[in-house]
Order: C-alpha cells, then sequence, then structure tokens
C-alpha cells in the first residue's frame, strides 16, 4: 500500500480513538468530580424527595460506566437526550445553533485567512523594518486583549459612535444574506482580529522558516527580485506549515466563538453552551462539549492530515 | 553590571505598577470595594477619577480591588500549574519508558480538548469559587508546562552528569530536583510570563460568562459584565478592565521576551 494512504489512515483511526477518549473525559468531568451533582443543580434549598427524582431522572443510581454506554449509544444515533431545564430534546435545539455557529466562522475565516497570509508574507518581507514591527505591535496587542474586550472596544467605536452596525448580532431565517452579514459585522471583525494575530505570527515563522534555507540563498546570490523569490521558491515549500497553521488556528476559532456569541447575543452554540453551563444542565453541556471537541479534534486531524500529504518525501517514496 | 534593554524596563515598570496596587489595594483604594457612593454611571470627576459604575459605585476602587483578584488567581493557578507541570514533567522524562508513555498520552488526550470548553463542562458541576477556578485553571494549564518540561529535560537527562548521578545510585527525586530542574530553569521562567498571562485572559473570560469570580467580589471581567449595558449609552466603564488587561498583558510580555533572549542567545544567557 502506499505509505501516504498507510499514514492517513492511521491518523484517522488515531483521531477516532481520540474522540471517543474525549468523550469519555467529558462524561466523566460532569459525573466522578467529588459531589453530588443533583444537589449542585438543585441547590442547598432542594429537598430529599426532589432530590430522588432529579437522580432517577439523570440516571444517576445506576453504575457510571453503563451511563456511560448509554450516553455514547444514543449520541451515535443521534440522539443527544433532553435538556433538564426545559425538557426539550437537545439535538433539536443545537440543530440551528449549530447552523448559525458555523455561518458565522466561516465568513471570519473567510476575511481572516487571506488578510494573515497577505500580512504574513508583508512582515517577512519587510522584516525587521517597519512595516514588520507594525505589523507585530499590533498583533501583540490584539493578542494580550480578551476577545470579549476586543468586541466591545468595537461595539463602542463602531456601534455606538459612528453607528455603522448594530450592536448585537440577532439573525434568523426570514433575513437575506446582506441583511445577515450586516448583522454579524462586529462579530466577525472581533473573531477575523483574534485569529489573526496568531495566524500571522505562525505564518511569518513559517515562511522566515523557509528563507533561512540554502536555496533560498542561491536564488538571492543569483539576483532575482525579493518578491520573486518569495513566490516562486519560498512560498511552495512553505504551503504545508501554513495550510497547518491555518487549521490550527480555525480551531482556536470554533473556541473563540463562544464568548463572541454571548458578546453579541447571538443565537448560536457557544450561547446556548454557556446558558446552561450557568443552569447546570448537565446533558446540555455534555452534548455542547461533546461537539466542540469533536470540530476541535477534527480540524487538528486535518491539519495533521495535510502536512502528510503536502509532504513531498512522503508522496514520492524512494 | 546587567543591562536591561528599555522595553524590558518600561514592562517591569508598569507590571511593578500592577502588582504594588494589587497587593496594597485596601490602602490606596479611595473607596470601599461594594460602597454605594454616587449616582449611576457618573462621568469622571475629581472625586471619582474613572466615574461610577452600574450601580453607583467608585469605578477606580473597584477597578484596583478587581486587579487583586485578578492578579492574585492569575499568581496562584501559574503556580499550581509549574508545579504540578514541571514535576510530572521532569518525572516523566527521567523516568521513560511506560511512565513517560502513559503520562504523555494522557496529557495528549487532555489537551485534545480546548481549555475552555473543558473547563465549562467541569464548571457546570463544581461551585464557583475562587479555590476551584484556581485549582481548574491550575490544573488545565499544566498539561502546556508539562510538554515544555518534558522537552527540556528529555535534553538534560541523557548528560553524563545525569548517568553519573544515577550511577551514584542516587533517587529520582534528586535527580529531578538537584540534576535536572537547576539547568531546565531559564527556559521555564520565560514560559511562566506567558502562563500568567494567559490565566489573566482565562479567568476573565470565565468572570465575563458569569461562571468565574461571583459578585459582589470585583474583578476585571466581572466589571465587564456588570457595565456591559452602559456601552450603548456611550459610557466607557465597561472598557477599563480591557485597557487594564492590555497593559498588564504587553508590559510581561515584553519581560518574557527579553527573559527569552537572554536565555537562548549564543552566550549561554549567563553574561
Amino acid at each position: 500500500m502506499h505509505p501516504i494512504i498507510k499514514l492517513v489512515a492511521q491518523r484517522l483511526t488515531l483521531g477516532i480513538l481520540l474522540l471517543l477518549a474525549a468523550s469519555v473525559l467529558i462524561f466523566a468531568g460532569t459525573t466522578m468530580l467529588p459531589g453530588d451533582v443533583a444537589q449542585q443543580i438543585l441547590g442547598q434549598g432542594a429537598t430529599p424527595v426532589s432530590l430522588a427524582n432529579l437522580r432517577e431522572e439523570l440516571g444517576l443510581n445506576d453504575p457510571p460506566v453503563e451511563r456511560y454506554f448509554n450516553w455514547l449509544g444514543g449520541v451515535l444515533q443521534g440522539d443527544l437526550g433532553t435538556a433538564l431545564t426545559n425538557g426539550r430534546d437537545i439535538a433539536d435545539s443545537i440543530g440551528g445553533r449549530l447552523k448559525n455557529t458555523m455561518f458565522l466562522a466561516f465568513w471570519a475565516a473567510v476575511i481572516s485567512v487571506p488578510l494573515a497570509i497577505f500580512l504574513g508574507l508583508l512582515a517577512v518581507r519587510y522584516k525587521d523594518r517597519w512595516p514588520d514591527k507594525l505589523i507585530s505591535g499590533v498583533t501583540l496587542t490584539t493578542i494580550s486583549i480578551p476577545e470579549f474586550m476586543i468586541g466591545y472596544i468595537l461595539v463602542y467605536w463602531l456601534a455606538i459612535k459612528l453607528r455603522w452596525f448594530p450592536s448585537v448580532a440577532i439573525i434568523n431565517d426570514s433575513m437575506s444574506l446582506g441583511e445577515k452579514l450586516n448583522a454579524i459585522a462586529i462579530p466577525v471583525m472581533v473573531l477575523t482580529l483574534v485569529v489573526l494575530a496568531h495566524m500571522m505570527r505562525m505564518t511569518r515563522a513559517a515562511i522566515l522558516n523557509v528563507m533561512q534555507s540554502a536555496y533560498i540563498e542561491t536564488a538571492e546570490l543569483k539576483g532575482l527580485r525579493m518578491l520573486t523569490v518569495i513566490r516562486k521558491h519560498a512560498f511552495p515549500n512553505a504551503v504545508a506549515p501554513i495550510v497547518n497553521v491555518v487549521m490550527i488556528n480555525m480551531a482556536y476559532l470554533v473556541v473563540g466563538v463562544v464568548v463572541v456569541e454571548v458578546v453579541f447575543a447571538y443565537p448560536g452554540m457557544g450561547q446556548y453552551l454557556v446558558d446552561h453551563v450557568a443552569k447546570r444542565d448537565v446533558p446540555v453541556v455534555q452534548a455542547c462539549g461533546l461537539i466542540f471537541a469533536a470540530v476541535y479534534i477534527g480540524l487538528n486531524l486535518i491539519a495533521d492530515i495535510v502536512s502528510i500529504v503536502t509532504n513531498p518525501r512522503l508522496r514520492h517514496p524512494k | 553590571m546587567m543591562r536591561i534593554p528599555p522595553a524590558a524596563l518600561l514592562g517591569l515598570f508598569f507590571t511593578s505598577i500592577f502588582f504594588f496596587c494589587a497587593i496594597f489595594a485596601p490602602w490606596i483604594t479611595p473607596y470601599g470595594m461594594a460602597e454605594v457612593v454616587g449616582d449611576v454611571w457618573e462621568p469622571s470627576s475629581s472625586e471619582f477619577l474613572l466615574g461610577t459604575d452600574s450601580i453607583g459605585r467608585d469605578l477606580l476602587s473597584r477597578m484596583i480591588w478587581g486587579g487583586r483578584t485578578t492578579i492574585f488567581i492569575a499568581t496562584a493557578a501559574t503556580i499550581l500549574s509549574f508545579v504540578t507541570g514541571a514535576t510530572l514533567g521532569f518525572f516523566a522524562a527521567v523516568s521513560g519508558g511506560w511512565v513517560d508513555q502513559v503520562l504523555s498520552r494522557f496529557i495528549d488526550l487532555i489537551m485534545s480538548i480546548p481549555s475552555l470548553i473543558f473547563a465549562l463542562v467541569v464548571l457546570s458541576v463544581l461551585p464557583t469559587t475562587i479555590w476551584t477556578l484556581i485549582i481548574l485553571m491550575g490544573l488545565l494549564d499544566s498539561t502546556r508546562v508539562f510538554r515544555l518540561a518534558r522537552a527540556v529535560a528529555v535534553d538534560i537527562t541523557v548528560m553524563d552528569y545525569v548517568e553519573a548521578a544515577r550511577l551514584r545510585g542516587e533517587k529520582i527525586a534528586w535527580i529531578i530536583f538537584r540534576e535536572t530542574l537547576p539547568n531546565a530553569l531559564s527556559p521555564l521562567v520565560a514560559e511562566m510570563g506567558l502562563r500568567f498571562i494567559f490565566m489573566v485572559l482565562f479567568v476573565s473570560t470565565l468572570s465575563f460568562l458569569g461562571l468565574g469570580v461571583q459578585p459582589p467580589q470585583a474583578d476585571w471581567g466581572g466589571i465587564v459584565k456588570e457595565n456591559k449595558e452602559g456601552i450603548n449609552y456611550g459610557i466607557q466603564a465597561a472598557l477599563y478592565p480591557a485597557y487594564a488587561i492590555a497593559i498588564l498583558c504587553i508590559s510581561i510580555n515584553l519581560i518574557a521576551d527579553w527573559v527569552l533572549s537572554r536565555t537562548t542567545s549564543l552566550k549561554g544567557g549567563r553574561g
């Protein structure tokens, strides 16, 4: 068998095993911690009867291993259970929200990826001169501020002072694409700023790494122009590390979405998760946690596979 | 005489101001932390330097008290994360074999779930107290310290002096603390700055989501949460914590950069 197919198959299997292990961890994190979950959910004033009822409803009287397999079996068939707080089916509630979250993350990715790569190239082109220093300084600042604060700073200036965009991002299915994009303009900007910094710094490092190779020096000594060297010699070799960087940052973006959704009251997965953590609605938290972990592990897996596939030494084995 | 570059000096200066304010908060705040002293969202005046917050408390006092809580939690969590992460990392590197494999794969597993998501999952069943936050954040972040400590220690454990110590019949604790730790200290110290920043951002995020420090205790993330409605009326109260966090994080970054460049320089970083 071709070594690449073998390696990719190995990675896929490993990814699935990792996801299973992550599901164990998420389940264990909510059930095997010290303290009575039912007591935590109902608070100090709970009567013994209501505690017993809740334990029964959560299946807390069964052994943990059996509960885990019941839960996992349900998840594999698309049954995420029912929410404790309103008794609604979790899979139904998540469906639309997952779509909204993906919509937000998609547009943030569409804007941030090309921008980050362009800025990264620019920083390498003008290394140690003012454009590089300016880009590094600005990105250092955006890394140092939490997502939600970038959000409020942008709301303050763009929505309140300048009145360009709405300050909350409420969307529904009856809105046209243009209206939706206008509504999510500021959240997309926040997410872009958050991942841009990481992505640009990593792109810059990846390209600089390539630029220090011997063949780049040869190209320079041949008298090629700097931009030609970058375009024809450095970039093709930097593609694999850059794609890797992009995927890692997309995974990061999925987590950033959680906070940004809360800031802008956006009807997505993140807000759903945070709301139900506060209400101690364990089944919802488990389901959302598993979905976020799955997306995160999936994107990291893609990054892994891309770096295998784009590696010329593996593609053309001796 | 050691020369400190101006950027690092600036970082040191601001960081010391923040820590000074945090430690001496009870003596330098003009008003009490939860004391209602004025109207809602008063603009800044000579009486209230930063104005008042959503229920009329002095914002400057709350910022200083909030900084105290935030910095305390971040410091304690950083220490916990370093003690746990470095000890386990060195232990894995020095032991090698299956101990190393089991620990490393377990850490990989925890890192495969984003920290924030994992924290939210666990906080859904744990009571939110300051100590829960410290332990949770410290343990989650110790995975990153583990990785670094193990990577550094693996290089050290193949050195002759470690071999010599083993042949002398030293116990594993001696090899970890007397042979490995002193030689692995400088990269770990540089990393400490970055972990501290991460902790400040992490605890602020949790508090902002309402799952961290609980009111009436003040912390920077909580101040944003309490005053976020004001932004719609053009009131800046919620933005001050953002400025404070940004200045603190950039200052510490500048110091960490300096420590890192000193320790990775060709001269061995001890000159």
